[in-house]
C-alpha cells in the first residue's frame, strides 16, 4: 500500500517561536528548539520527529508569518 | 525514507504564498493578522489580479499591511477606509479593491464610513478583523469586547451597563440592501483557514461583478492584548468569541 511522506522546511530567521504550528500538527511532528535561538533571539519550530510527518501542511496553514514549507511524496 | 528526498520542488505542497514579500512582519508571534494576510495575498494571485488589487491599508495593527502584500496600496486615515475605497474604486471600476479593517477601526471611529459604504452597495470587499480589543493602542476596550472581557480600560471586566453591549456590526450590515455576501470566518485551524479562504474568494469575485458590498469577518485573537500564549488565545476565542460571534454566513445573495 502505498503510504505518503512528508516534510517540512521553517525559515528559521522569519520564524517567532509562536508555538502554533506545533499545536496544529496531528502526529506531534514539530517543537520549538529547545535551546537554541534566532537571530530575532525565538526559540524557532523545527522538525523534532523526522520520520512522523505526513504532509498535511496544517502547520503551514495556521503559520501566521509564512515560516513554513510543506512537502509531500507517495512511497510505495 | 531520508527527508532529503522529499524536499524537492515536485512534492511541493505548501509554501509562503507568493505575493507576500519577505519582510518580517511587525506582529507579534501568533497574530491572526498574518494568516489573514497570507489569504489575501493567495487568493489575488490566483484570481490573476496582482496588477488590478488596490488595498486600503487602516490605522491599527495593520496599518502596515502594505508592506507585506506586493499589490497597490493606500493607507487611510483612522476608520475613513470604506471611503477611501469607495472613492479607488469608482474611479477606476476595472481595479479590485478592498479595505482591511480592526474593529476598532471599523466598528468605532469608523462605524459611519462602513455602514454607508454597504448601504451603497460599493462594489468592494471589506475584510474585517474582529479580535474584540484595540491591539495597537495597548489593549483598550473595543465596541466589540465581549461582557465580562478584561482590556485595560475595563481592567474589571467589560460591564453592560456602563459601557453598552458587544456590538455585532456584522449583523448590522447584513440587513443593508447594499451588502450581497456578509460572512463570519476564523483562521485558528487549518480547516478553519480552508473556509475563510473560500469566503474571501467568493467577496472578491462579487466586487468584480458588481454585486454589491461583501464583508468578510474573521473572528481573530489578539494574545499580546488578551494576555495569553497564542495557543491558549486561540483555545479562548473559540470557546468565548464565538458564542457571541458564531461563524458562518449571515448572508449570501
Ligand atoms: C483619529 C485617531 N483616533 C485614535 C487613534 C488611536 N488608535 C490607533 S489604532 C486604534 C484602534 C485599533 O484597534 P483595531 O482597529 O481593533 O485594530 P487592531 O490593532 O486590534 O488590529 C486607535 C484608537 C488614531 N490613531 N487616530
Ligand atoms: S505537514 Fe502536517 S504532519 Fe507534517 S509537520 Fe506539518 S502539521 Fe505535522
Ligand atoms: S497587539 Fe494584538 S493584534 Fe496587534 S500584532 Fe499583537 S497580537 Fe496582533
Ligand atoms: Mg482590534
Amino acid at each position: 500500500m502505498a503510504k505518503i511522506k512528508g516534510a517540512v522546511v521553517v525559515d528559521i530567521n522569519r520564524c517567532k517561536g509562536c508555538d502554533l504550528c506545533v499545536d496544529a500538527c496531528p502526529v506531534d511532528v514539530l517543537a520549538l528548539e529547545p535551546k537554541e535561538v534566532n537571530d530575532k533571539g525565538y526559540h524557532y519550530a523545527y522538525m523534532a520527529k523526522e520520520q512522523g510527518c505526513i504532509g498535511c501542511a496544517s502547520c503551514g496553514y495556521v503559520c501566521p508569518d509564512g515560516c513554513i514549507t510543506v512537502y509531500k511524496v507517495k512511497v510505495d | 525514507m531520508d527527508i532529503k528526498d522529499i524536499i524537492k520542488p515536485e512534492n511541493l505542497v505548501y509554501a509562503k504564498p507568493r505575493l507576500m514579500n519577505d519582510n518580517p512582519m511587525h506582529y507579534c508571534p501568533g497574530c491572526s493578522h498574518g494568516v489573514v494576510h497570507k489569504l489575501a495575498a493567495e487568493v489575488i494571485d490566483e484570481m490573476g489580479m496582482e496588477d488590478k488589487t488596490i488595498g486600503v491599508a487602516p490605522v491599527g495593527c495593520a496599518v502596515f499591511a502594505y508592506n507585506y502584500i506586493d499589490i497597490d496600496w493606500q493607507e487611510a486615515a483612522h476608520g475613513r477606509a470604506p471611503a477611501i475605497a469607495t472613492a479607488i474604486k469608482r474611479l477606476n471600476p476595472d481595479k479590485m479593491v478592498f479595505t482591511y479593517q480592526g474593529d476598532g477601526d471599523l466598528a468605532a471611529i469608523g462605524t459611519a464610513e462602513t455602514i454607508h459604504a454597504c448601504n451603497r452597495g460599493e462594489n468592494i470587499v471589506i475584510i474585517f478583523i474582529n479580535n474584540g480589543i484595540y491591539g495597537m493602542t495597548g489593549g483598550q476596550m473595543a465596541p466589540t469586547t465581549l461582557e465580562g472581557m478584561k482590556t485595560a480600560t475595563c481592567p474589571h471586566g467589560r460591564s453592560t451597563e456602563l459601557y453598552g453591549y458587544p456590538l455585532k456590526i456584522s449583523d448590522l450590515i447584513a440587513q443593508l440592501d447594499g451588502a450581497c455576501y456578509v460572512t463570519r470566518q476564523s483562521v485558528q485551524t487549518a480547516a478553519a483557514v480552508k473556509k475563510a479562504k473560500k469566503a474571501l474568494r467568493k467577496a472578491f469575485e462579487n466586487s468584480m461583478a458588481k454585486k454589491g458590498t461583501s464583508v468578510v469577518e474573521i473572528v481573530s485573537s489578539c494574545n499580546t492584548g488578551w494576555k495569553m500564549n497564542p495557543v491558549a488565545a486561540n483555545q479562548w476565542m473559540a470557546e468565548h468569541m464565538f458564542a457571541k460571534y458564531p461563524l458562518g454566513d449571515l448572508k449570501d445573495i
